[in-house]
């Protein structure tokens, strides 16, 4: 469970979270969306304790993040995967080597057991074909798969998506939605997905969120949010439904 | 505030928050030396291209640095009829100064800013903050690697600009001054004859060896933490390994002066 109380952050004087209040339950999909800058992903970085809110709570399964030390931040963080906008992969290391990585710095794991996990998630984004690759030699959206792969290879209680579905093509996108949708039925993964398409937020998600101005202008199901009446709400989404 | 207090503490706290960062990279790297067996491997290859691959580089300007002291100090000897001991200063200025201070600004210009661009631009890629995320330890990862394989490579580096060094002294000796180049040989060798009382070995080129030492670490360890410190996209990079540089060659000719008062007395 993640909960967000009071969140205020401001960068040189600029509040880009202003007392925000959220709560995301166990095995619950929370889908973010905003206009650009309005602070998706600085949400997303408080709630994997890359940043430090300047005042407020971030509690991750009952855990005050601000407050762990960093050994125990970094044990939280090995229950939590994050997919990075560019997917953020090692360049020296092909896309077998980037997946394997957290398995081999943090657990104890055998080769064999690392090498069967890799193919499995690797299987799962379709990418069995290119686990030699190294990053430059991937596409965008092939990179972003890998970077999911990395995310999920764990078997993490908590996923965080930063525009999983950009730079993809439309078939690739909807490929994305659904590994995103099966994995949270599945797994009964908690997470929060910061995306600007409505096709990714009606494809994943329990719930649907519009941020603007450092806080939730509304929140509920994505079909009760789009039939929401507040005219800056329409606005946003009538644009991004053009 | 006035503006003068103001504009000190502008300038003077970035610098005093970089030179806190460098201090304890540079003692978190040294708290990781336990993990050197799963960082073998990245050991090795960073050893290949701060050792191998400057080499070159090195042998040529080692040896034509000797040429220099050989031509200036020869010169002025044979004024004084006393070129004869020009073994011994050559020998001496190389093993104690010049392999050192020369392979280190080589190491510094080359390997120090390759690694600060190099981490830095993992860092605007959001590669080191992934490697956070995925409770990735980045000091035993990143760090350490590169800092032991530079600290190691200095003084190997420096040994053979002190051999090229006398080399090309005794070449300058030979067909400038007309001495004999056995002689030439026979001088420099008596010269580091002289063993110290803590470590067994002629006393000028430990101290040599001992100071490439510490300028390579401390190089490695700027340019690790410019890299990681890197904000701001391409001109970001630029910046930091421009930083990277200055700052590792400020840091060899403060510490040279200093080692070499403490090392000499």
């Amino acid at each position: 469970m993640i909960e967000l109380q009071q969140v205020t952050k401001s960068f040189n004087g600029q509040k880009v979270l202003d007392g925000l209040d959220g709560t995301v339950a166990a095995g619950e999909c929370l889908v973010v969306m905003g206009p650009s800058g309005s602070g998706k992903s600085v949400l997303l970085r408080h709630i994997i304790g890359l940043l430090r809110p300047d005042s407020g709570k971030v509690l991750v399964e009952g855990k005050s993040v601000p407050d762990l030390s960093p050994e125990e931040l970094r044990a939280l963080r090995r229950d939590m995967g994050y997919l990075f906008q560019s997917g953020a992969l090692i360049n020296w290391m092909n896309a077998h080597e980037n997946v394997a990585l957290p398995l081999r710095e943090t657990t104890d794991l055998g080769e064999d057991e690392i090498r069967s996990r890799v193919q499995r998630v690797l299987a799962l984004v379709q990418l069995e074909q290119a686990a030699e690759k190294f990053p430059s030699e991937l596409s965008g959206g092939m990179q972003k798969r890998v970077g999911l792969a990395r995310a999920l290879v764990t078997e993490p209680r908590i996923i965080l998506y930063d525009e999983p579905e950009a730079g993809l093509d439309p078939e690739m996108s909807a490929n994305i939605n659904r590994a995103i949708r099966q994995l949270k039925e599945e797994l009964r993964m908690t997470s929060v997905v910061v995306t600007h398409s409505i096709n990714c937020a009606l494809t994943v998600g329990d719930r649907l969120a519009v941020l603007e101005h450092g806080r939730f202008l509304v929140e509920g199901t994505p079909q009760e949010v789009l039939d929401s009446d507040m005219p800056r709400v329409q606005q946003f989404l009538g644009a991004k439904r053009d | 505030m006035n503006p003068f207090t103001r504009t000190g503490a502008g300038l003077l706290r970035p610098a005093m928050a970089k030179a806190g960062y460098g201090v304890w990279l540079a003692t978190a790297t040294l708290g990781r030396l336990p993990h050197l067996r799963r960082r073998f491997r990245a050991l090795l290859d960073y050893t290949y291209l701060a050792g191998v691959r400057t080499t070159p580089v090195v042998l040529m300007v080692g040896f034509f640095v000797g040429m220099i002291v050989s031509l200036q100090v020869g010169i002025e000897l044979a004024r004084f009829g006393q070129q004869e001991s020009i073994g011994l200063l050559v020998a001496v200025t190389m093993a104690r100064e010049m392999a050192p201070f020369v392979t280190c600004i080589i190491l510094a210009a080359s390997v120090a800013s390759s690694m600060a661009a190099e981490l830095g631009t993992m860092k605007v890629q959001d590669e080191v903050t992934a490697l956070e995320v995925l409770s990735v330890d980045v000091v035993s990862f990143l760090v350490l690697p590169r800092v032991l394989a530079l600290t190691l490579a200095a003084p190997l580096l420096t040994l053979f600009a002190d051999v090229v060094g006398i080399l090309g002294g005794g070449v300058i000796a030979v067909t400038q001054l007309h001495l004999d180049f056995s002689g030439y040989l026979h001088n420099a060798r008596e010269a580091l004859k002289t063993t110290g009382e803590l470590i067994p070995l002629p006393e000028d080129l430990y101290v040599g060896l001992l100071k490439s030492t510490v300028f390579g670490f401390t190089i490695a360890v700027v340019g690790c933490a410019a890299g990681l410190q890197t904000s701001g996209g391409a001109r970001g990079v630029g910046e930091t390994t421009r930083a990277a540089v200055r700052t590792s060659i400020i840091l060899i000719i403060i510490f040279n002066f200093f080692l070499g008062k403490a090392l000499h007395s």
